[in-house]
């Protein structure tokens, strides 16, 4: 379930004074003795002449950073003149922004209907006792995390999983042991 | 002499591992000295072949499948390069009978081509229909698209040229033309395996339409599940503008069009066109209420054609080949062919282009061959995850927009997912519910609150707590969602809930009269 609703009302208020301090500060002042910042400022930038460009931006930064860091809502508000409200809401209406950190490795299992019809709720199931996380979850260690998906498109070669960005169906409870064991092992075999 | 071999690039092939098997036969042939060309095409659509060899041997292709890399040693002994005899060889391609039997018009060059060399798109009938829309007005175009009775692929089937003539009429020089390749229904692959198998039938067809209405722009909206897609897109736009086709001058016409492609951020709700708008426009994926029509005040507020993948990737046929080659297939008021996409528990899944109006037994039993897993069939869900699910009684229905609509059904976006009678319907009610809740854009209370409620009711009537009461409460429950909902994603969502409650209401543990008094 997502969580915009009473987010937005929240910054709403938060958010006036926030960016006040920081026109104050100056925005760019900090950014010197912040990389990441600078970094997330140049990939907003690249793109803020295109029309509608904030979800573009934030998969840039996404693939930059394998996450959204933390300036990412103040800095991008800033470049496309958004309030920060606004930017916040996105990033947290959509499923593939993250703000923290991604796992070493992501297991996503599909939960789609079509998977479901070869035993995808068992392999979800093996998965999380396998991993022992949640769906959604991560590792204590961070170094494997297990997302569900409704649907790859993959849905005549099911039950379908991706490991570490890899589609791969037909996919047993052996088989993900294998592909888990391999990606964790840093190979990229199949 | 070289050799070419074709393997698919499809990623459902790849999932299967076809990029295994296109290394090891480079290095495998390397190492024995034969001469191979690998072509990456798309599938065949023969899924359950995947990954499907194809080998070309005195002009004709040889197939075999499904390959494993573990294989290629053995194939090549046997005289795979010559198209010799093996246990996982098919035979000419073109004339099995699974491919000679369908009707390929927006697939005719699926698995064919190399998805990215325009000279072979050419020669296999490619941009000859926008070459003829370039010399036609663009009422003409319009007329023609009108003519061949398209309906919108993506589910609705609203036709497809009374929202071009919406937008050609609407004032304004600023005009767009967006491509819904959201394809977010589970079951349905069709548009993802247009758009790596065959990516500039798209272009072409979003072209077309360009023209048509005076847009000078399109943008492909496609999910991120779809990497690969969106590459193959990539690729194809700058091929497209290096040959002078896309940019400032279509083919020397005169007349501008380019494309962009914009990703999705993992919500399905942005399938739904005014809320892919938001979403294109860097907004949260909300719905937005209607009218406007998107044809009138659409992308930044601009008259905007919204067509699905399919819609867009059947109008170079229609320009090419006339109206009426298109009209005169499919039943009734569904002219034309669907893209039927066959999944779940399945024996031989994939793709078949027929006409309108074949029948599901034709398509589950006939090209499907029944369930993967030999056991009896209980229940289909056609049309994607609010579509309803029928039973093996009602295999005999056409698939076509209006039979499926006064069946309580619909033929959607022609995704068929099959489950065998190991299936427990009540789990599968309950995980309808579930995803609404989850993919709810949450802009009514009865779609975002009345799914979450609908889970637990579901679960209360499954632990057989007060059965009847709780039952009273699903059905009112479903009906507030029913009527309340302003898109379909709450509106229909009771569709698969309420089939399963009535078809396969012991799975529930209720009986038949319980549910139906
Ligand atoms: C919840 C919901 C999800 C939808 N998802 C898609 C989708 O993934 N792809 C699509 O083409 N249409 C989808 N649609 C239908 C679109 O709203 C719209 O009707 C379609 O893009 C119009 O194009 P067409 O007329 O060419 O089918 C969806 C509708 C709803 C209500
Ligand atoms: S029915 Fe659901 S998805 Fe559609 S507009 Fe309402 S809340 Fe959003
Ligand atoms: S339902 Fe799993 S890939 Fe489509
Ligand atoms: S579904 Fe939107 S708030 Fe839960």
């Amino acid at each position: 379930m997502r969580s915009w609703s009473f987010d937005v009302k929240r910054l709403t208020l938060g958010e006036m004074t926030e960016r006040s301090l920081s026109e104050i500060a100056g925005g760019a002042s900090l950014e010197a003795a912040d990389p990441t910042s600078a970094r997330v400022r140049a990939v907003a930038e690249a793109r803020s002449a295109e029309p509608g460009p904030l979800l573009e931006i934030l998969h840039d930064v996404q693939n930059e950073f394998g996450h959204l860091p933390e300036s990412t809502t103040p800095v991008v508000a800033e470049v496309l003149n958004l309030s920060r409200a606004e930017v916040h809401g996105v990033i947290s209406f959509y499923s593939d922004f993250h703000t923290a950190p991604p796992a070493e490795v992501t297991v996503a299992i599909c939960r789609g209907e079509a998977c479901q019809a070869v035993g995808a709720e068992a392999l979800a199931d093996y998965a999380k006792s396998r991993l022992g996380v949640d769906v959604g979850a991560h590792a204590k260690d961070g170094s494997v995390g297990l997302e569900q998906i409704f649907c790859f498109g993959n849905c005549a070669l099911g039950p379908t999983a991706s490991v570490a960005g890899r589609l791969h169906g037909r996919v047993t409870a052996e088989r993900l042991d294998a592909l888990i064991d391999d990606a964790q092992a840093g190979g990229s075999s199949s | 002499m070289t050799v070419t071999v074709y393997i698919p690039r499809d990623s459902s092939a790849r999932a299967v591992g076809a990029d295994e098997v296109a290394v090891a036969l480079t290095a495998e042939a390397a190492r024995r000295g034969d001469e191979i060309r690998i072509v990456r095409n798309g599938s065949r659509g023969m899924l359950w072949l995947e990954p499907f060899v194809e080998v070309e041997v005195d002009g004709t292709r040889v197939g075999y499948g499904p390959v494993q890399a573990g294989d290629v040693a053995a194939l090549l002994d046997a005289g795979l390069l010559t198209g010799a005899d093996h246990g996982l060889k098919h035979g000419a391609v073109d004339d099995l009978p699974w491919l000679a039997r369908q009707d390929r018009l927006t697939y005719a060059r699926m698995g064919v081509i190399d998805p990215l060399d325009l000279a072979d798109y050419e020669t296999h009938g490619g941009l000859a229909g926008l070459r003829n829309a370039v010399a036609m007005t663009p009422q003409e175009v319009v007329d023609a698209v009108s003519a061949s009775g398209l309906r919108g692929r993506g589910g609705a089937g609203f036709p497809a040229g009374r929202k071009w003539q919406t937008v050609l009429s609407a004032p304004g020089d600023t005009k767009y033309i967006c491509c819904n390749a959201d394809e977010g229904d589970s079951g349905t692959y069709a548009d993802r395996m247009l758009m790596e198998g065959d990516p500039f039938t798209l272009l072409e067809g979003m072209t077309i339409a360009g023209l048509a209405v005076g847009a000078t722009h399109g943008y492909i909206y496609i999910r991120s599940e779809y990497p690969d897609a969106r590459d193959i897109l990539n690729a194809a736009i700058g091929a497209a503008r290096t040959f002078g086709w896309l940019g400032t001058d279509v083919l020397g016409s005169g007349r501008a069009f380019d494309i962009n492609v914009r990703m999705g951020a993992g919500a399905y709700i942005c399938g739904e066109e005014t809320s892919m708008l938001d979403s294109l426009e860097g907004k949260r994926g909300m719905v937005r209420a209607k009218p406007p029509l998107p044809a009138l005040e659409g992308l930044f507020g601009k008259p905007t054609v919204v067509n699905n993948v399919l819609t867009l990737g059947s109008v170079p046929f229609v320009l090419a080949e006339g109206a009426d080659a298109h009209a005169s297939r499919g039943l009734d008021r569904s002219l034309g062919t669907q893209v039927f996409q066959l999944a779940g528990n399945i024996k031989q899944g994939g793709v078949v282009e027929l006409g309108f109006g074949v029948t599901l037994r034709e398509l589950v039993e006939d090209f499907g061959g029944g369930t993967a897993s030999g056991r009896p069939i209980r229940a289909i869900q056609v049309g994607g995850p609010l579509g309803s699910y029928l039973t093996p009684d009602q295999l005999d229905l056409p698939m076509e927009y209006e039979t499926f609509a006064a069946a309580g059904a619909m033929v959607g976006h022609g995704g068929i997912v099959v489950h065998d009678d190991t299936v427990d319907m009540a789990k599968l009610a309950r995980f309808a519910m579930e995803f609404c809740s989850e993919e709810s854009c949450g802009k009514c209370t009865p779609c975002r609150v009345g799914s979450t409620r609908g889970v637990e009711v579901i679960d209360r009537i499954t632990a057989g707590d007060d059965r009847a009461g709780n039952l009273t409460l699903l059905l009112d429950l479903c009906d507030v969602m029913t009527d309340g909902s302003l898109c379909a994603m709450g509106g229909l969502t009771p569709m698969p809930v309420l089939s399963a409650l009535t078809k396969f209401p012991e799975d529930f543990g209720l009986t038949a009269q319980e549910v139906t008094s």
